[in-house]
């Protein structure tokens, strides 16, 4: 029982540093102000259209496509595996499951290869290309390291039966963390493994180069519309200093 | 200046392999302490300037949401590492883009990041040092701010940002570049850049009269200071007698003249160039444009009209409209002042590539494209106005409407690779506070990528007029473009083509 209580608190802390960092950092970039405009044109000029750049960007990462097919290749493999990935896993915290959540099942098991595929590509470029290597830092190996071994973790519990867990009991814990209706977790070392790096990648999103998911949704070249000279744009500090003529 | 070698045209750009520190000689004079005392800031560096200089960042990140969001978002994922006009000219990794910006970033994340406080080395978080100021002031004067990285991040990080950024922290403790802040100085001594006073000035614009009266016997007039004008033009003050940017000066003239324009220049506001926007300083640049707000509310103007000039072109139609109240949609009163007396019918400010197509479009001006039949001409795409303004309506405007005024003024037109024009050109490698002499070596070496898209179109169409809509680009080609063993009159403004193809007199 004393495992399965400090996995619940892991998970519990884990989600409380999750969300409490997250709403902290989107609150400070939604609260700091943008005085200029600096969209990197051609850029929309309509609110739809720049709500229609931004879904570029972050489905299909239309600007990354544009730099370099390498990088965009194995970021985009990786992302979208892992978005599989993740709705498939919901399947471990609703019950009845969802319809779609069982439909994207049989996809979301094998995504898992395409996660590990993906973050190994990154992490190669990172040894081969001199340019990449320079500015790799050792946050950016190890970052890569916890996501390819939770994605290893992870593929091997799906695919060799010696490492399978008990995964009805796993989805009672799940729920019980939800229900605060405390359940044991089964003891599988891989099981264990899995959970503890989910946990710490939690933990260390909102502190880390992570950000980068809210922070493309708050990019002023990003996310303005370009009409500068139909609509006067002033924030308050600059506002101070046209009172103070 | 130490001898250097200018990089070889090849086939096709390469990516070169990284050269540690074969760019970290590279000095740009300093700013003396009186010059730094007239923008406001501090005249030398003082005891404790490392707490101020990480105060001075933590305040802007709170002034700056791009600041903040770009500093956070970075990934090092290496999309930006091969973009840069400087790295791909030098090969000195910290002209990478990102490395770039990690010269600020480094100091960020040690000050005001968890992981960088508690593990600095995990995430290569470094003090503010001075071994550290040196570094960007090495470095953050070899960036023109030209935005081609925030092009292809996939979150949009602009090193101009980070770059405007470190120069306003490096000016916060007295660490100013002498070009950018003395120039800002005669700006407000004397209201342009090159510190030609009113008198000077007029009788430029009188000796131009007379030259062109010479040349096509019709009375093109350059007013100054003409009250009660309907039109102000404000234009780099480098159109006044620099070669090649006379000739567009001329164009404009004749364009004005033909159209039956009542125009103006003002001596308050004889500079379109502002260099506040270089050193990141919201104030200083604000300082700058209020001279041509006040010359357009003394002068009683109706439109306000920019000429040639990338980075001020930014300035006008991104930042007027915030900083000065120039454009429209103003609800308060500051804004109302003004731009009540503009007329709404034109966008203001207005580009004069966006007026002389408005013209050629309405039929309003007759050009004889054999007039240049000698020019076999391409167009460089000065990078701020490519990817930080507009021109007309449509996105993308300021890459059509250039090209159609050559058109209308010339036979033969070519353009250069497509990866090297439009929202992919390559900057000059003179802008953003990098034009002069004590950093000609990062700008010779800068302006390699265009000098390669250049040789193909030279190779392959005979091209031999380089046309550009920007002083900056149009100074720094004439300085570099020797380097390559191209000739130096092969820059010319686009207007210096219409100039040569209008028919002046009376429309048939």
């Amino acid at each position: 029982m004393s495992v399965s209580l400090v996995y619940a608190v892991l998970f519990y802390a884990a989600t409380a540093i999750l969300v409490g960092g997250l709403i902290y950092r989107i609150r400070v970039y939604a609260r700091t102000p943008v005085p200029l405009k600096i969209p990197t044109t051609p850029a929309p000029t309509t609110r739809t259209g720049v709500l229609f750049r931004m879904f570029r960007e972050i489905t299909v990462f239309e600007s990354l496509f544009k730099s370099n097919k390498w990088i965009w290749l194995f970021g985009w493999l990786f992302h979208f595996t892992m978005l599989l990935v993740l709705l498939r896993h919901l399947r471990y915290f609703t019950h009845p499951v969802w319809f779609w959540v069982d439909l994207i099942q049989p996809f979301g098991i094998y995504a898992g290869f395409g996660m590990a595929a993906g973050l190994l590509g990154l992490w190669a470029r990172r040894f081969l290309v001199d340019r990449v290597r320079y500015i790799s830092s050792l946050s950016d190996h190890l970052m890569l390291i916890l996501l390819i071994a939770i994605a290893i973790t992870g593929l091997l519990m799906s695919f060799v039966p010696e490492w399978r867990t008990d995964i009805v009991a796993l989805k009672a814990f799940m729920l019980g963390l939800l229900y605060f209706d405390w359940q044991p977790l089964p003891e599988d070392p891989m099981l264990m493994i899995h959970l503890g790096l989910v946990a710490t990648l939690m933990m260390i999103f909102p502190i880390s180069k992570l950000l980068h998911a809210p922070g493309v949704f708050f990019s002023p070249t990003r996310n303005q519309i370009d009409n500068p000279r139909e609509k006067r744009l002033l924030s308050a500090w600059a506002a101070k200093l046209e009172s103070s003529e | 200046m130490a001898d250097f070698e200018t990089p070889a045209l090849t086939e096709f750009q390469l990516v070169p392999h990284i050269k540690k520190g074969s760019m970290a000689h590279s000095q740009t004079f300093a700013a003396k302490p009186e010059f730094q005392e007239d923008l406001g800031f501090p005249g030398e560096l003082e005891e404790g300037w490392e707490d101020v200089a990480v105060k001075k960042l933590g305040e802007l990140t709170t002034k700056y949401r791009g600041l903040k969001v770009f500093l956070d978002s970075c990934v090092k994922c290496g999309a930006c590492t091969d973009k840069c006009h400087y790295y791909l000219g030098t090969a000195d990794p910290l002209n990478m883009p990102v490395a770039r910006q990690d010269l600020l970033r480094s100091v960020y994340r040690r000050y005001y990041t968890f992981a960088g406080k508690y593990f600095p080395w995990l995430v290569g978080a470094r003090k503010m040092t001075k071994g550290m100021l040196d570094k960007w002031y090495c470095y953050f004067h070899q960036c023109s701010q030209c935005r081609r990285c925030s092009v292809f991040c996939p979150y949009g990080i602009d090193t101009a940002e980070i770059s405007m950024a470190a120069r306003e922290i490096m000016d916060a403790v007295s660490v100013g570049q002498k070009y950018c802040n003395e120039i800002i100085g005669k700006v407000y001594k004397i209201g342009n850049n090159l510190g030609l006073p009113e008198k000077a000035l007029v009788n430029t614009l009188e000796g131009l009269e007379e030259d062109v009266k010479d040349e096509t016997g019709i009375d093109v007039r350059f007013p100054v200071d003409q009250a009660g004008a309907d039109v102000l033009l404000i234009t780099p003050s480098a159109d006044f007698f620099a070669e090649p940017h006379i000739d567009g000066l001329i164009g404009y003239g004749k364009v004005f003249h033909q159209a039956g324009i009542n125009w103006t220049l003002s001596s308050h506001a004889s500079e379109a160039g502002n260099f506040g926007m270089f050193i990141g300083s919201y104030e200083n640049m604000r300082r700058v444009a209020l001279r041509i707000r006040e010359a357009a509310l003394d002068l009683k103007v109706k439109r306000i009209v920019v000429g040639e000039c990338g980075h001020a072109w930014r300035v006008a139609y991104s930042f007027w409209n915030t900083l000065i109240g120039v454009g429209h949609g103003g609800n308060d009163p500051y804004a109302k002042a003004l731009q009540q007396q503009l007329d709404p019918n034109y966008p203001a400010p207005q580009h004069i590539i966006e007026l002389t197509y408005d013209l050629i479009q309405k039929g309003a001006l007759t050009l004889d494209k054999s007039a240049n039949d000698d020019q076999r001409v391409t167009f460089h795409d000065s990078c701020n106005v490519a990817r930080a303004s507009r021109m007309g309506t449509m996105p993308g405007g300021q890459f059509v409407l250039p090209r159609e005024v050559i058109k209308s003024s010339v036979n033969h037109y070519f353009d250069m690779a497509p990866e090297t024009i439009h929202e992919n050109t390559f900057c000059c490698g003179g802008g953003g506070g990098i034009l002069t002499d004590d950093l000609i070596e990062i700008r010779v070496k800068g302006a390699q990528p265009r000098m390669q898209a250049l040789m193909d179109v030279v190779q392959e169409y005979d091209v031999n007029y380089l046309a550009a809509i920007c002083a900056i680009c149009k100074s720094q080609f004439s300085k570099v473009l020797p380097y390559y063993k191209f000739p130096m009159d092969m820059i010319g403004s686009v207007h210096g083509l219409v100039s040569n193809a209008i028919q002046l007199g009376a429309k048939q």
